[in-house]
């Protein structure tokens, strides 16, 4: 495999990762809504919680994470930008 | 000089200075106010200095940001920094409606309603991981750019247009509608006059600079909403007790508001007593729980549909990804997505804190502001009441006639919870004024990206790429500025009819851009094998056949039974369906791309190396 075959596939597991904790907390825990309220988080009925604000935050730490991430494979690989950081 | 001012590199060094700065104004402003209010100056004028006082000062951005050249005009120059691009996306993102109505939503719809919420964030997963960095990479001007450019020829373009103008328009005459409604309410005139207000507003942000000049009136109009969001929820729950950091300290004011559900009754009334009652169109009373969630599997269904719909719809409205394409790198597209959503979640977090606030401010009755179980009599004494019943945007309508206010008798629409919230609480005007000054900056953002994003589409990929290839710049921003009027014309005209209900909800927008732009986006990256034919075909069947079903469910069309509860607010299920379906199978017909095409895919998918379009093009 080229180097850009490899980088390609690690790009492309670092996504399904990504997309799978985003299908987690978007959707899979949103379908057992009634149960999930029973618990409680901050003393918010869980449920409710999660989508004022708890799936909201993971969303934004998930998209922090995934940048990070993806930018370590670039340099991994070398396809790394140069002398174009803001 | 401000041509050469903003050109400079340093200019982009000190960004921070600047909108610290001009942060650092607007509060001082918001202290003269409430000084001058102390002073004896009426509501009226407090209104009338804030709106005009803000439009003011994105005017004179969107002056200094004036500009000749093509890919400033376009895509800001490209040197957009991470964080402020962030700010601008997320002003762009916040609709008048996120602003004015998702508290109102929420306060009306409880858990069911915040499946919006999620899929109002949850889709920036998609952009960063699916589009936004490729997107950039690939160094287009406009979403259409790189459909026309994939695939090829201009019909694979062409349709890309049509999904783009279709999805943006029907969003932007709600944007307009809503800068009329704010402009008429602060400065006093009639609403048909309002909207064209609204509209030389929008305009003066973004004609003589494009995508530059939006960029940073939007990062000024960012702060400004954001702002007018958070102080009323802060001062309502530290003047309440209720908590100092409201979002982690609410629980019990939630469970308090599900106990007086039980005490009082959640009854929905039937349609005939409302009718009989005479309560004004668009009102409502609760009538659904605030935090429990309906039981059984549609409910869930409905939500996760819901939610499935506006984050797919998110990560293909277009004028949300060509902010990404203003970054100066692939790597700042990605992060500068993450700042997006942060930035978002400030407000979206703070928007069921609000609901909660405004319901229990009304509903319990040991607070000095409650409504329910008090006598009708004395209710209309009170001022804000009398005021919003007077302007129809309030009802009380006493079915049982024991004239004891029931939570079923209390009408108000959505909008109230943010609009009326400073006043039920007893906030001085001030902050009324901040909060029309925000919603107008709000709406004028959105509104301003979505016109940019048609008529960029129509300048560059119409007339530049397919009608005129031999075009001047001179002309090409010529004409890019004529159709900015002509669209924003078009808006404020259907809005000043008011017949914007027949273009539906802002789900609808959605809903479209689902249907047509998503897996021809997705795949043009993801998969080599997808060809033109594909992409064509994928676009057409899509949007035909979200519309066709759109049709045959909408209320206002022909209203039959959703199938599998995919209602009118989610058709986008069935169009994005069809095209990923015909797609692919028109795209493994037909004969794969050339390996030109094919190593064009492979640069995108590196961040390093050159744009695959020039700089400028």
């Amino acid at each position: 495999m080229s180097n850009k075959e490899r980088h390609w596939e690690k790009t492309k597991g670092l996504m399904m990762i990504t997309l799978a904790i985003w299908f987690i907390f978007s959707i899979v825990i949103f379908m057992f809504g009634e149960s999930l309220n029973n618990g409680s988080f901050l003393g918010y009925p869980l449920a409710y919680y999660m989508c004022a604000q708890g799936s909201i935050v993971i969303f934004v730490v998930l998209i922090f994470w995934f940048a990070n991430r993806q930018e370590k494979i670039d340099e991994e690989f070398g396809f790394a930008e140069r002398g174009e950081d803001e | 000089m401000a041509e050469k001012f903003i050109n400079r590199k340093d200019f982009i060094n000190n960004l921070p200075k600047i909108y610290g700065t001009y942060t650092g104004g607007f509060l001082v402003f918001i202290i003269l106010m409430a000084i001058a209010e102390q002073a004896g100056m009426t509501a009226k004028t407090i209104g009338i200095c804030f709106v005009a006082f803000t439009v003011a000062i994105y005017a004179l951005i969107g002056w200094i940001s004036r500009t000749v050249q093509v890919d400033a005009y376009y895509v800001a120059g490209r040197q957009v920094p991470t964080v402020f691009n962030g700010m601008a996306t997320a002003a762009d993102w916040m609709s008048g409606a996120s602003f004015v109505a998702m508290a109102g939503g929420i306060y009306f719809g409880g858990y069911t309603y915040m499946a919006f919420l999620v899929g109002w964030t949850g889709g920036y997963v998609l952009v960063s991981s699916l589009m936004a960095p490729y997107l950039r990479k690939f160094g287009c001007y406009t979403v259409p750019d790189f459909i026309g450019t994939r695939y090829g020829g201009n019909l694979a373009r062409f349709m890309a247009v049509v999904v783009l103008t279709l999805a943006s328009f029907t969003y932007v005459t709600a944007q307009i509608n809503a800068t009329g409604t704010i402009a008429s309410r602060a400065l006093g005139i009639p609403f048909e006059l309002g909207v064209w207000v609204g509209l030389v507003s929008i305009l003066l942000c973004s004609m003589l600079g494009g995508m530059r000049a939006v960029t940073w009136t939007q990062v000024a109009q960012y702060i400004v909403l954001i702002i007018a969001y958070l102080i009323p929820v802060f001062w309502i729950s530290n003047k309440n007790g209720f908590g100092f950091f409201p979002h982690f300290m609410l629980a019990d004011e939630v469970a308090r508001l599900n106990d007086l559900e039980a005490t009082f009754g959640l009854v929905k009334n039937a349609a005939a007593d409302i009718k009989a009652a005479g309560v004004p169109g668009g009102l409502k009373s609760i009538s659904v729980p605030h935090s429990d969630v309906p039981g059984g599997g549609m409910a869930a269904w409905k939500f996760i549909s819901l939610a499935i719909c506006m984050m797919v719809g998110t990560a293909s409205l277009p004028h949300i990804l060509m902010r990404y394409f203003t970054t100066p790198s692939v790597k700042a597209a990605r992060k500068s997505v993450a700042w997006s959503l942060f930035f978002i979640a400030l407000l979206y977090t703070s928007a069921p804190m609000l609901a909660t606030l405004s319901k229990i401010s009304l509903l319990d009755p040991n607070l000095p502001t409650g409504l329910i179980g008090k006598p009708i009599a004395e209710i209309m004494q009170i001022e804000w009441v009398n005021a919003w019943v007077n302007v129809k945007q309030a009802f009380i309508a006493d079915f049982n006639g024991d004239g004891i206010l029931q939570l079923n008798e209390w009408f108000m629409r959505g909008d109230v919870v943010v609009l009326a919230t400073p006043e039920v609480a007893g906030l001085p005007y001030v902050i009324s004024g901040l909060v029309a000054a925000g919603g107008m900056a709000a709406a004028m953002s959105t509104a301003d990206g979505l016109i940019l994003a048609i008529a960029n589409a129509l300048s560059h990929d119409i007339y530049y790429k397919i009608v005129d290839p031999k075009a001047d710049v001179r002309k090409r921003l010529l004409v890019a500025r004529a159709l900015l009027i002509v669209i924003g014309a078009a808006g404020a005209y259907i809005a000043s009819m008011r017949i914007t209900s027949i273009l539906g909800a802002v789900a609808w927008a959605f809903d479209f851009a689902m249907s047509g732009l998503f897996f021809p986006l997705v795949l043009g990256i993801w998969w080599k094998r997808a060809t033109r034919a594909g992409a064509v075909a994928g676009m057409i069947a899509g949007l035909g056949s979200g519309t066709a079903y759109l049709i045959y469910v909408g209320p206002k069309f022909m209203a039959q039974t959703p199938w599998l509860g995919i209602d009118h607010l989610r058709f986008g299920i069935i169009g994005a369906s069809v095209c990923l379906v015909v797609m692919v199978v028109v795209s493994l017909m037909t004969e794969e791309p050339d390996s030109a095409t094919q190593k064009m895919v492979d640069e995108v998918r590196v961040p390093s190396g050159k744009t695959i379009l020039g700089k400028a093009h």
